[in-house]
């Protein structure tokens, strides 16, 4: 009770203070305010870049997990060529074995020329699939029909094209129905699969055209090439338990002993979300570190105009003392004086800082349509503008504390 | 006893040369006296005041006051017993511009915690004691120079003190305001207040019951002020000069053809021939009849 009471009365007369010398507080004021809000007007803004870039990450599918050939870095002439592509056992076989995945598909990927009566395109990709990469990929069929079983249990010479490769080909109709020749083989288009918008940073898009085949016609097709699994987890966040248990079965089914390394590479894209997570905040604590270089000018300022009131105020701090202040309540009585200053300050600053992000947010056609100022940059910025008060402060009240009351008394 | 000074010295170092601003004060107040102390410039009543007050140590000696053996104490300790012990009246008032005459009373009591309770009554009767009741909302530039005092003794007043020290309290005031704040030391004392007041005045000093006298950092006496010779020959010398002045309005007054009458304590002040020149031109007496009533 005792101690709110004398707080509530230090604050208030530090507010008196303050509100006597308002031109000079307003100034140093600003001063913090400017800080305190770029501080949050940085950290929001970035907030709202950070959350584009994970959104355009998770576009891609945030549960998917790669797993292909890869020569160990570190002993790349020890492994051949044979010993480490991937075999369809290899791949089949890891769904059973890794609890944590729930489909996967083995991919062979080429490039192959694709023609249609006149019209070449030189290089195309070609993927060989299974249905269930639809699934994976969450790219439906939007014209014709997938391939079945029988598609790939027959080795038919069927194909689906993406919209860029019917524009491209020129192939009339909407695509189904039309026979194209893919690395001189004559193919079947059965299916249309849709073009998903993804993120640029991403070559999944309608950028260039695209044929599948089925995955045992691609596998006749190129008996020796390499192939690659992509599969989904059931959860985004089991993506380690998915790396560990594919590691182990693939280190198992290649008989790999304990201290060789890896012949195979795992990547799942929750592991770059946590990557790009981290690396973000890092710019976002760092640049609003930038920030507080103008709060440490504001602490000075605070500290030059405290000390220029201790200076004008030394023949109350002797009277103060003459009834009885101890140096600490004096020390304390101009430090709860800095700290309000910069508190103050920083009120505006935060006020401030929001008012302009929930602009950025509210714009049309903004280009941060996501930036929020994050809690803890904010509590950041009162800690801080605290701190700048106790810090700059302590000159200035130690000073007024030091003060011999008589010496102070006869001040003029 | 309230205050005992035993052999107090006080010596400041100004550069290399050190300078004995007392040299072995003895000094005795007990509770409910009313002293004086007097002293030219230079004699050390200022550091004597400021010992007394708690605001400086001494170099050498023991002070005990109310008990307590202040002499050797810290800075925080001297501050509390400043806020309990002794109630300060400066010649220029020391009041916070920017705060109400209740505010400035209240003061004191913002540094004693166990008196944060019914502090605002507290103040509120301290300027009843002043007779400022009725100005509790005004700041001290709606006050006048007396009233402004009565204030700040109301703020020495409020955490009752052992004792009110006061430091030329009338020093920055006309004659008649001067007049009223005595009668109120005189009435604060009559109520058992101890007060010692610093000054150089001796009509001032006339009023407490006791004066010391400093020289050169040492008492130089100690009477009570009806035996005071000091004081006596002053008093004599004031009564001389009333003297005169009477004459010398009697004179102006006589030479402007007002009838000449001499008081009777002036008359048993010695004698003076007064030769009145009539050549002077008669001139409009109105004003300086006025005032030979007055002195007479």
């Amino acid at each position: 009770m005792i101690i709110v009471r004398l707080i509530m009365q230090t604050v208030i007369l530090a507010l008196a203070q303050i509100w006597t010398n308002k031109v000079r507080a307003v100034l140093a004021m600003l001063l913090i305010a400017v800080g305190a809000g770029s501080l949050v007007l940085v950290t929001g803004g970035f907030e709202g870049f950070k959350k584009n870039i994970l959104k355009e990450f998770s576009s891609v599918g945030a549960n998917k997990v790669w797993v292909f050939p890869r020569r160990p870095p570190e002993a790349r002439d020890r492994f051949s060529w044979r010993q480490i592509r991937m075999n369809v056992k290899e791949a089949d076989g890891m769904l059973a074995k890794c609890p944590s995945l729930e489909r996967l598909t083995p991919v062979l990927e080429f490039t192959a020329d694709a023609q249609f009566g006149d019209r070449r395109r030189p290089v195309v990709k070609v993927q060989g699939i299974r249905p269930i990469w639809h699934e994976i990929e969450q790219r439906f069929v939007t014209a014709g029909r997938p391939f079945s079983e029988i598609d790939l249990e027959a080795v038919r010479n069927v194909c689906m094209v993406n919209d860029k490769a019917i524009e491209e080909l020129g192939l009339p109709g909407g695509g189904p129905g039309n026979y194209i020749l893919v690395g001189g083989r004559r193919f079947l288009i059965v299916g249309v699969v849709e073009t998903k918008s993804v993120s640029p940073m991403f070559g999944q898009n309608d950028a260039q055209s695209e044929v599948y085949i089925p995955f045992n016609t691609a596998m006749a097709m190129k008996p020796d090439w390499g192939i690659f699994v992509v599969a989904q987890t059931r959860r985004p966040e089991l993506f380690e338990d998915a790396k560990a248990e594919i590691t182990f079965y693939m280190r198992k089914i290649r008989n790999l002993k304990a201290d060789d390394p890896n012949t195979f590479g795992v990547e799942a894209i929750e592991q770059y979300i946590a990557q790009i997570k981290r690396i973000t905040t890092m710019i976002q604590v760092f640049a609003g570190g930038l920030t507080m270089v103008a709060l440490i000018v504001g602490g000075i300022a605070i500290m030059v105009i405290m000390l220029v009131s201790v200076t004008e105020r030394t023949r109350e701090i002797g009277l103060r003392k003459a009834v009885g202040a101890k140096p600490g309540t004096i020390l304390m009585q101009f430090l709860v004086e800095a700290v309000v200053l910069c508190l103050v300050g920083a009120a505006v600053g935060l006020a401030f800082g929001y008012s302009v992000v929930l602009g950025l947010k509210m714009i049309p056609n903004s280009p941060l349509p996501e930036s929020a100022v994050p809690t803890w940059a904010a509590m950041l910025a009162l800690v801080f503008c605290a701190g700048v008060g106790v810090i700059f402060g302590m000159l200035p009240a130690m000073k007024a504390a030091r003060l011999d009351p008589i010496d102070a008394l006869r001040h003029e | 006893m309230t205050i005992r000074l035993s052999s107090i010295q006080k010596i400041y170092k100004v550069g290399v040369e050190r300078v004995h601003a007392l040299r072995g004060v003895d000094l005795s107040i007990s509770k409910g006296e009313f002293v004086a102390i007097m002293g030219s410039s230079g004699s050390g009543k200022s550091t004597l005041m400021n010992i007394l007050g708690c605001l400086d140590r001494p170099s050498k000696g023991e002070y005990v006051l109310n008990g307590k053996p202040v002499a050797k104490m810290g800075a925080a300790a001297l501050a509390e017993v400043r806020n309990q012990e002794i109630g300060f009246v400066f010649q220029s008032f020391e009041l916070l511009p920017r705060s109400t005459a209740l505010q400035n009373v209240m003061l004191p009591l913002i540094y004693s915690p166990k008196r944060w309770m019914g502090a605002r009554k507290r103040a509120r009767g301290a300027l009843d004691r002043v007779g400022l009741g009725e100005r509790v909302k005004h700041r001290p530039n709606q006050l006048s120079g007396g009233q402004r005092q009565r204030v700040a003794i109301a703020r020495a007043l409020v955490n009752e003190p052992s004792i009110l020290l006061a430091d030329e309290p009338t020093g920055n005031l006309d004659s008649k305001t001067s007049e009223e704040i005595i009668a109120l030391f005189k009435q604060l004392h009559a109520d058992g207040q101890t007060i010692v007041i610093v000054t150089h005045e001796e009509d001032i000093a006339g009023h407490a019951e006791r004066i010391v006298r400093l020289k050169d950092g040492r008492v130089m006496s100690d009477r009570k002020t009806t035996e005071d010779p000091i004081h006596r020959e002053y008093l004599d010398r004031m009564a001389v000069a009333a003297a005169d002045m009477a004459k010398h309005d009697a004179v102006s007054a006589a030479s402007n053809g007002a009838p000449l009458a001499v008081a009777p304590e002036v008359r048993g002040h010695g004698e003076a021939k007064v030769t009145v020149a009539t050549t002077a031109a008669p001139q409009p007496v109105g004003a300086k009849t006025g005032n030979t009533g007055g002195a007479a």
